[in-house]
């Protein structure tokens, strides 16, 4: 089971330069498809979550074009052929 | 010899080189363009890079993508970051890092030791030169900390002092004030008594003071001064007591204070306003030096502006270790002076950077 992860170019020197990545979610949701990219990029998975598990505040997560705050959060689905976007969110200055 | 000014500011890190005693300097600059740098620490003790070039570590922001702290081993041509992360939370804390606000290399006697002030609240010691941190436990468990508040910062751990010549470690916290260890792992206690805090009713507290910055005296390690939210002190006992020496300075609210690392009673402060006005007195950014251990205090302005509507953070004001002693100054607009004569003359390193969140000098060998 393969799911396609996009990434901004911000972070693509952190996935060999490319920001499109293919990952297998042991356990078909977003938290097992950050703990397996946790395991061969773990400089990336760490700018997505933060230790304590949880999604970055500013960093928006979405699952076939719906964010991932206003579904089942880390428990959301991923099933195979998924599209899951990672964007920085507006805000800074 | 060459000397070496590390600017962290909100958007990256700048390092500015001197090769004529600190005559004049050329900037490097931006790394980590885009990233805010609130904490530096030069490692100038050579076990981390075999003694060619100190090690620059950095306590960065990624934006939106989070903290952790970055090395450069050869002055800022590349980074390097544990894959980990070097400061995490240990699980069963429930808590995530959310700002590194001091990193400060332990004595030569203790190789490899670095230790890094952080928010949450929190104490960290790496044995690695600042590859990997492990959390002080003894601190985070502390009793009191559930009610050390945080200031407008953030609540962190923004100071830590270790003792040159024994195990005990300093830290100081907005707020929460000064905390002491003997071991610089259990048995934290708070040392605050005689620190004001005029923006709590009633007497102070045994705890809760929100004390700015401290720094120790060259002379002797237990001779300690702190710039507070109001007030400026200093004790002669490692914290056991804390006295009033702000008599000589025009206004006694500011954020940082620096001490010489070689001529004992000498500091430096920025006075600011107060709390609620944390601009230089009449605009005039100047820098106040005691040579008596806080008894009178000297205003220094040759090469600082007027019309300075500004003001100074806790870190960004730092000295080296060069002879006479050197002391830099950064601003909140983006300006940087630096002085090699203690303070009596600056010049502009920089200008239109910015937000200065530290300054730390080194000499390079």
């Amino acid at each position: 089971m393969s799911v396609e992860v996009l990434l901004p170019g911000v972070l693509a020197d952190l996935a060999g330069g490319s920001r499109r990545l293919e990952v297998d979610p042991a356990d078909g949701t977003l938290a097992g498809l950050l703990d397996a990219l946790a395991s061969t990029h773990p400089v990336l998975e760490r700018r997505i979550r933060d230790e304590a598990g949880q999604v970055r505040r500013f960093v928006n997560v979405y699952v076939d074009g719906d964010d991932v705050r206003f579904t089942a959060g880390l428990a959301t689905p991923v099933p195979a052929g998924a599209v899951v976007q990672v964007l920085p969110s507006v805000a800074g200055g | 010899m060459a000397d070496l000014l590390a600017i962290g500011t909100r958007k990256g890190l700048w390092l500015a080189r001197s090769d004529d005693d600190r005559r004049t300097w050329t900037l490097d600059g931006p790394h980590l363009l885009s990233q805010e740098v609130a904490a530096v620490g030069i490692d100038t003790r050579g076990g981390s890079t075999g003694g060619r070039v100190p090690r620059v570590l950095v306590g960065v922001q990624y934006g939106h993508w989070g903290p952790t702290v970055t090395w450069s081993d050869d002055l800022g041509r590349t980074w390097d970051e544990t894959d980990e992360g070097a400061i995490r939370f240990p699980a069963d804390t429930g808590a995530a890092l959310a700002r590194v606000w001091q990193i400060r290399p332990d004595t030569a006697d203790r190789p490899g030791v670095v230790w890094a002030g952080c928010e949450p609240h929190s104490l960290w010691r790496s044995e690695d030169g600042g590859c990997s941190f492990a959390l002080v436990r003894g601190l985070w468990d502390h009793p009191h900390r559930p009610s050390w508040e945080p200031g407008a910062g953030g609540g962190a751990v923004h100071t830590v002092i270790p003792h040159p010549t024994n195990d005990r470690v300093l830290v100081a916290m907005s707020t929460g004030g000064v905390y002491v260890s003997d071991d610089g792992s259990e048995g934290w206690e708070p040392r605050n008594s005689g620190i004001t805090t005029p923006f709590l009713p009633g007497p102070a507290p045994e705890y809760g003071q929100c004390v700015h910055k401290v720094a120790a005296d060259a002379g002797d390690p237990d001779r300690l001064y702190a710039q507070n939210h109001f007030g400026v002190f200093r004790t002669d006992d490692g914290g056991g007591s804390w006295t009033s020496i702000a008599g000589g300075l025009p206004v006694d609210f500011g954020f940082p204070v620096a001490a010489s690392p070689r001529t004992p009673g000498t500091a430096w402060v920025v006075p600011l306003v107060a709390d609620v006005e944390r601009v230089p007195p009449g605009g005039r950014l100047r820098v106040h030096r005691t040579r008596d251990a806080g008894a009178t205090w000297t205003e220094l302005g040759e090469g600082l502006p007027d019309g300075s509507w500004t003001a100074v953070l806790r870190d960004a004001v730092c000295v080296d270790e060069g002879d006479p002693t050197g002391v830099a100054v950064g601003t909140r607009d983006g300006c940087v002076y630096a002085s090699r004569d203690e303070g009596d003359t600056f010049t502009l390193v920089a200008d239109h950077l910015p937000d200065v969140l530290c300054v730390r000098a080194a000499v390079l060998s």
